[in-house]
């Protein structure tokens, strides 16, 4: 193209082809902007006057705005209204007048958050300047009440808001989902590992937890507490009865461990107990010797006294060598239901550590 | 999308009817839940069912059924997001009618899954239009009935006096009549492209 023979077309003609074009003359000062580039202008002034984002209702204002702006826009300097990102010529506007046409990067320095791309034309007398918004067209739209009627008749830029407004809405829907799915998994997951009647974790929640604990290279205990004489509570009192034992027996196990210890319900009346954190064997022996008291205490069911007591294997993981979590889970819940039966063989309401010394010759304690 | 398409009819009986009707029609059809998810799929074949117990509870034709979830998806300010995408396809109701025959390509820009029937407008000269909706190999399933409401409260909208009639199916494509008697009959109501807020 050569710039001295290039002529421009009609400005009416431009005005509704490229809306957002500005003819510049020689010196880089705009002689005629487009409507809608006039109208960055004018609400860009308003808005930095009056902060508000546009809303439904001032469409009829922006008719005004879009007018002054143009007088605005008029006579000042192209590289004084937008700043050029790319090329960097900073304000020599001659650097542009030497090429064929340049693709421009740009910001308005009164908006320096919409950024804008165009190409620059040089023409007979001066350049032509065709801007649109790229990826902040939303922003622009909003910050200057744009309507479809002032882009270009070929502009996908309604499409693009169309799209990106029909998006959000379908994103935030899957995501309302997604929360609800969510929130069913988390409570389907808790009742897989609840056990129901007492509110304890079950059996599905013994290796988790151990595993968690192992894996993080903490000290713990594992109690394996058999209720002696539950059979005869059912037999003899009913399943209700014997329900209510259960549950009462729970809630003494957690009363009598700190947060942070796990108390579970393997099933019928088998209980594990994982206290957390390093104990030595004497306070092993207190926390069994208390448990054992507080169950043997009566229970009332209706107006009858239900008598239970417990027995309890014990190990402790500090006296096992660093083995990976399932072999380890496996090992000691093998000792502290050897200890168990040791407790229970020797009378039962009474409590076995395992003592990896001594094998098969735990010492019992009550 | 049927998801989509059920939780439109479940929106509009619970805003207008209230949830102890809509619970009452889903005890009915004995689904085993009482709420439509908009995001997952049903069997296609239970919107038809869906449909008829809506009808049966309400006891009104299916058709004004139809009608007035047309007219509740542009008007309730609890499914606004509708409104505002169609008011994207066009300035004027007249550049809507003509944005029609995108309307199938638009919606399965939104969701890939919502497949509308296609649909044809012709421009019958006098101020009348001719929709047409589906056709024999995709069939318009009551969608002439929704758009007849629709497109009247669209025409609120825009402020456009429109008087409609859906004048049958033939050939499997539901007719509508659009006779355009004044665009700037009222004022309507404003929109900015960008989302205010």
């Amino acid at each position: 193209m050569d710039p001295d023979t290039a002529r421009p077309p009609e400005p009416a003609v431009l005005d509704v082809l490229c809306p957002m074009h500005a003819r510049l003359d020689g010196q880089g000062r705009i002689v005629h902007a487009g409507p809608m580039l006039a109208k960055l202008d004018g609400q860009g002034r308003h808005d930095a006057r009056g902060g508000h984002d546009a809303t439904d209702g001032n469409a009829a204002h922006d008719g005004n705005a879009a007018h002054d702006g143009n007088a605005g826009l008029t006579g000042r300097l192209f590289l004084e209204v937008f700043e050029l990102r790319r090329p960097r010529i900073d304000r020599d506007f001659d650097a542009l007048m030497g090429r064929d046409a340049t693709r421009l990067r740009l910001r308005l320095r009164q908006r320096p958050g919409i950024g804008l791309k165009g190409v620059l034309v040089p023409v007979e007398g001066g350049a032509l300047v065709d801007l649109s918004f790229g990826i902040a067209l939303q922003d622009a739209v909003r910050a200057f009440a744009l309507t479809a009627a002032d882009f270009a008749a070929t502009d996908l830029a309604i499409e693009m808001l169309y799209l990106i407004e029909a998006k959000s809405v379908a994103m935030e829907a899957s995501r309302k989902l997604n929360l609800r799915l969510q929130g069913a998994r988390l409570a389907a997951e808790e009742k897989a590992f609840t056990d129901t009647l007492t509110g304890l974790g079950n059996r599905r929640a013994l290796e988790p937890v151990l595993t968690r604990l192992i894996e993080t290279d903490s000290a713990f205990a594992v109690l394996n507490l058999d209720l002696d004489f539950f059979k005869a509570v059912n037999d003899t009192l009913g399943h209700a009865a014997g329900d209510h034992v259960l549950q009462l027996a729970a809630r003494i196990m957690q009363d009598e461990t700190r947060e942070g210890d796990r108390v579970l319900r393997l099933g019928g009346d088998e209980f594990v107990i994982i206290l957390q954190g390093p104990v030595d064997r004497a306070r092993l022996d207190e926390i069994a010797a208390r448990l054992i008291a507080r169950l043997r205490e009566p229970m009332i069911w209706e107006g009858r006294a239900c008598h239970v007591s417990a027995s309890i294997g014990m190990a402790l993981s500090r006296d096992y060598p660093p083995l990976a979590a399932p072999a380890l889970i496996a090992a000691m819940m093998e000792d502290a239901d050897r200890a168990l039966y040791a407790a229970k063989a020797a009378g039962r309401g009474c409590h076995v550590v395992h003592d990896p010394g001594a094998e098969g010759r735990d010492a019992v304690r009550s | 999308m049927q998801g989509l398409v059920n939780r439109a009819v479940e929106r509009f009986v619970r805003d207008t009817y209230g949830r102890s009707t809509w619970l009452a029609i889903m005890r009915e059809l004995d689904l085993g839940f009482s709420e439509f998810e908009a995001m997952l799929t049903y069997d296609p074949a239970l919107t038809p069912r869906l449909l008829t117990a809506v009808a049966a509870a309400l006891e009104r034709p299916e058709a004004d059924i139809l009608e007035d979830i047309g007219t509740y998806l542009v008007s309730h300010p609890n499914v606004a997001a509708v409104r505002r995408l169609l008011r994207f396809g066009g300035d004027t109701f007249e550049d809507l009618l003509y944005s029609l025959e995108d309307l199938p390509g638009r919606a399965a820009l939104a969701v890939p899954d919502l497949h509308l029937p296609p649909m044809d407008v012709a421009d019958e000269g006098g101020g009348l239009f001719h929709l047409s909706i589906g056709s024999r190999d995709s069939p318009g399933h009551g969608f002439g009935h929704l758009a007849v409401g629709l497109f009247r409260a669209m025409a609120d909208d825009y402020g456009a006096l429109v008087v409609l009639q859906h004048t049958g199916t033939h050939a499997g494509a539901e007719q509508v009549e659009i006779e355009f008697l004044s665009a700037d009959h009222a004022e309507g109501r404003g929109f900015s492209l960008g989302v205010v807020g």
